[in-house]
């Protein structure tokens, strides 16, 4: 063990919804970390660190969406050597972050509390250019009424075969989506059940092309629009922050917590599409 | 007119390449100008991937010295992987800027930053995705001034056609100063168009522009004469050499990027030049005399780095970063500044002294000490006084066994292979020399556990250094005493697995050698070996030495010349050398003696500290040895 005193002990944990968006969706888990690392750093937010040669801030990530889908709902959690105020870690470590890596929310987290347990589903929206609205809704008809999708993915421990069916709860085409005057595009939007093996937007696009052949001419854009506890009965995602801020009553009303995501979400969460270059 | 951004054609080949993100620029710092505010638009290009060229220092720093200037705009481009070249060549995607995403076409300067010829392909490829003519002779008015900086330009002689100009030196002042020569013949209204905006830069004797030379040839293969095609181009083009680095404190905001590179560290060189006068050292040859920055000025810098990246770790660079003269209280002063902060401090190229692991025992306070490295480069004393690297093994020993002592486990030595007058039994004193390292670590720790990594590369000669007459070692003499070395390591079972043996094939230094010290009639080797396939040389899974000498052979075919003859061919002192136009400061005459030196096997000593022993740089460029000490300290941050 290295010689000096012992590393200061957490006094708070933070949880913090952020999104990723626009071109940093490219980021992988291992980009986002280091960015969140370096950020903290600049912000100035008191992250405790573990002990040993090499000590590591104690940041933890559940549930990372896959490198090149957007998302407004990834979640980590901080400990911290000192409390601080949520609202004011959430306006300084957005700040500090690059923008299109956003903090939406930060509650503190109630001691024995697990935030992966409530992450029981993902809600998705799959933006499809150049495919016809009506095709696709056909082809979700088709994958909906199976009862098993096998699909196949490359993992790194080779092929592997697995039913995409299962864990996709809905899957609708989006009416609502506005027609694009001069190109195709459907929308497709699913709430899938975080499963084992996990079951990913392109998986559930695989089994699409497998009932109906369906094969979008590009990349499809992809967001993560929500993650939560899953409601059966209404098929909605419920805020899995909630709990926390129920937990610890804020004295004066809600100034403990920092919920920000109402004001900090663009329009439509098109965030996938949405290219944040600057001018 | 507008440049439009690419980035929405470039979007959906992203869902398709690995490491997409090394193509979104975004980075912490980085900036985007407005394009039709700019007057002066640069595209720097680091001719490497992203990963690697997105730390390097140089392009840094200009980045952000251009971009702090009102009606200048700079925007960086690296060499993307061939998954992602295949897409954009498929989709007609032009090279672009990570910045905004624009196309490098558009930019009315190209700026490439050479660390080493071995980007010399991509710097091809670069030009081709761009649509910029690769010969500068087919480029019109419309195309951006293609011009090389960095340590390779100091021979840019095979790459020539494919330039409009290089730069020899320090980039900071001369960059701004080209800026201006652009700004002003742009507002003129372009006269002359190219050729005359080329004649503005030459003029000034601080930019080369090879077209206004003409190179010819003897019979036999050598240089006749390089000379000036046309009235007003100097004879000689010299470096630039930045004399008060407190005034340049750059970088100030690093970039920080989101993915991730090979250093992950906000860099502060403490100073710039080196008079070891270590015979093989190009930098140290071409970046004279010292200059050191100030100890108040670094204690800024890393401030002021730290808090605007966010970075766990800080570099001090140079070339021999033990020798700045206040460095003692350089590294206590960050050192306590920084305690208990999990920052990290580094200082890399240490000589071999006991002193320097006083410094690594401060730098490593509270951390783990796993790892040192010395470079010894030569394995024998002879060896040593010929390159004029002077570590006497007992100093060697002592200061291996203070390491150890002070607790580190490991340590590593780095030599040279191929080294002028070598010898069998020089490489193989490497042997018995790491075998008196785990001895002295063993008898100074008690214990078994003591390593020593032995890490070997292929000498290559350089210009403008003493031994850019001598020949290259052929790379079966190399293969062959390596392989000698590591038998000799595995033969004593007592130390064979303390002893870690690293080295490479000595085919790929050769090629080195062949694009160091080449002239123009090497580019069209380059462009064969481009138009072959050829990429990311500085890469072994992507470099081909077949390649390069099938295309060699094909493209010298008419030539009386070959790979041997500009490798492993001995010049003599009347040869015409294809960079004698290229003025470095060096005293021609110096470098010969200073080879004839090497040979006798006599040193010379740091003019740092000994009288001026003549070599020509400080009379022939203006310029003095900058060293303190100031006798100032580092004060401690009012809040860390």
């Amino acid at each position: 063990m290295p010689d000096g005193p012992a590393p200061a002990p957490v006094i708070q944990r933070l949880r913090v919804r952020y999104a990723k968006r626009g071109r940093l969706r490219f980021t992988s888990q291992r980009d986002v970390s280091r960015a969140v690392e370096r950020a903290v750093r600049r912000a100035g937010i008191p992250v405790a660190f573990s002990a040993g040669f090499t000590p590591h801030p104690k940041i933890s990530y559940t549930g990372a969406a896959p490198t090149g889908v957007a998302s407004e709902a990834e979640y980590l959690e901080l400990g911290l050597t000192d409390t601080r105020d949520p609202a004011r870690v959430r306006a300084d470590l957005d700040a500090a972050l690059p923008p299109g890596l956003d903090v939406l929310d930060v509650v503190p987290a109630p001691a024995g509390t697990s935030l992966a347990d409530r992450l029981q589903a993902s809600e998705w929206r799959v933006r499809l250019d150049g495919v016809d609205p009506g095709v696709a809704d056909r082809a979700v008809a088709a994958f909906m009424a199976a009862e098993r999708v096998e699909v196949e993915r490359l993992t790194k421990k080779g092929r592997r075969r697995f039913d995409a069916r299962a864990a996709v709860f809905a899957c609708e085409l989006d009416r609502r989506a506005p027609e694009a005057a001069d190109a195709p595009s459907a929308i497709l939007r699913m709430v899938v059940r975080h499963v084992t093996p996990a079951v990913r937007p392109d998986d559930v696009l695989a089994g699409l092309r497998q009932v109906a052949d369906l094969a979008p001419p590009s990349p499809p854009l992809v967001t993560r629009l929500a993650q939560g506890p899953l409601d059966e009965a209404t098929g909605e995602l419920a805020d899995p922050l909630d709990p926390d801020r129920e937990a610890v009553p804020p004295p004066g009303g809600d100034a403990g917590t920092a919920h920000g995501a109402a004001q900090e979400r663009p329009a439509g969460t098109e965030s996938a599409d949405v290219v944040t270059t600057r001018p | 007119m507008p440049v439009e951004s690419l980035f929405a054609r470039l979007e959906p080949l992203l869902a398709r390449v690995n490491k997409p993100i090394q193509y979104v620029g975004g980075e912490l710092n980085s900036q985007i100008k407005d394009w039709d505010d700019a007057e002066v638009r640069w595209a720097l290009m680091y001719p490497d991937a992203y990963e690697v060229g997105l730390p390097n220092q140089g392009v840094q720093i200009l980045y952000e010295i251009l971009n702090e200037r009102d009606g200048v705009l700079a925007e960086r481009t690296y060499a993307v992987w061939p998954d992602m070249e295949k897409l954009m060549r498929e989709h007609g995607v032009p090279q672009f800027t990570v910045d905004a995403h624009r196309p490098v076409a558009a930019f009315d300067l190209l700026g490439v930053s050479f660390a080493t010829e071995l980007g010399y392909t991509n710097l091809l490829n670069a030009l081709d995705l761009a649509g910029i003519p690769l010969e500068a002779a087919d480029r019109t008015d419309e195309h951006p001034i293609v011009i090389a900086g960095g340590h390779a330009a100091f021979n840019p002689e095979p790459i020539a056609d494919f330039l409009d100009a290089a730069v020899l030196g320090d980039g900071e002042e001369i960059v701004l100063a080209i800026t201006e020569v652009v700004r002003e013949w742009k507002a003129e209204g372009r006269p002359g168009g190219r050729d005359e905006l080329l004649m503005r830069l030459a003029s000034s004797g601080g930019v080369y522009v090879p077209k206004f030379y003409d190179v010819t040839y003897l019979p036999d293969g050598r240089i006749q004469r390089v000379a000036p095609n046309r009235p007003g181009v100097p004879w000689r083009v010299a470096k630039h050499t930045v004399m008060d680095l407190d005034s340049w404190p750059y970088p100030k905001k690093p970039l920080v990027p989101l993915a991730e590179t090979v250093h992950e560290r906000y860099s502060v060189e403490i100073f710039r030049g080196c008079t070891r006068g270590c015979r093989f050292c190009q930098a140290g040859m071409i970046t004279r005399p010292v200059r050191e920055r100030s100890i108040t000025t670094i204690g800024e810098m890393v401030e002021g780095g730290l808090k605007e990246s966010g970075f766990t770790e800080v570099g001090l660079l140079s070339l021999s970063s033990a020798d700045h003269s206040e460095i003692a209280d350089i590294a206590k002063g960050l050192a306590d500044r920084y305690e208990g902060t999990n920052t990290s401090l580094s200082l890399p190229s240490t000589r071999v002294d006991a002193f320097n692991v006083t410094l690594a025992n401060e730098f490593s306070r509270n951390g783990r000490r796993s790892g040192l490295t010395f470079a010894p480069e030569g394995g024998s004393e002879r060896m040593r006084r010929v390159i004029n690297k002077m570590v006497s093994e007992e100093d060697l020993i002592r200061t291996v066994t203070t390491a150890y002592a002070s607790g580190w486990r490991q340590v590593k030595l780095y030599f040279m292979c191929g080294l002028p007058t070598e010898t069998d039994e020089d490489v193989l004193a490497i042997a018995d020399m790491a075998r008196r390292v785990i001895q002295a670590g063993r008898e100074a720790t008690g214990r078994r556990d003591i390593r020593c990594t032995v890490s070997i590369g292929g000498f290559v000669p350089k210009p403008h250094t003493p031994f850019q007459w001598a020949a290259q070692c052929d790379p079966r003499t190399v293969d062959r005493r390596l392989r000698a070395l590591r038998d000799e390591l595995r033969r004593d079972k007592e130390y064979g697995r303390a002893i870690g043996l690293r080295y490479h094939e000595g085919e790929p230094s050769i090629i080195e050698g062949l694009l160091s010290r080449g002239d123009r009639r090497v580019g069209k080797v380059i462009r064969a070996v481009w138009e072959d396939g050829g990429r990311f040389d500085g890469w072994s899974e992507h470099f081909s030495y077949e390649r390069w000498v099938a295309c060699a052979e094909k493209a010298l075919a008419d030539e009386p010349v070959d790979i041997d003859w500009y490798t492993t061919r001995e010049r003599d002192e009347v040869e015409v050398l294809p960079w004698d136009h290229l003025d470095a400061g060096l005293d021609r005459e110096w470098l010969w003696q200073d080879w004839q030196d090497a040979l006798a096997e006599v040193g010379v000593e740091d003019c740092r500290w000994t009288p001026c022993y003549d070599c020509g740089v400080c009379p022939t460029m203006g310029t003095e040895i900058q060293i303190g000490p100031t006798g100032k300290k580092l004060l401690p941050l009012s809040v860390v």
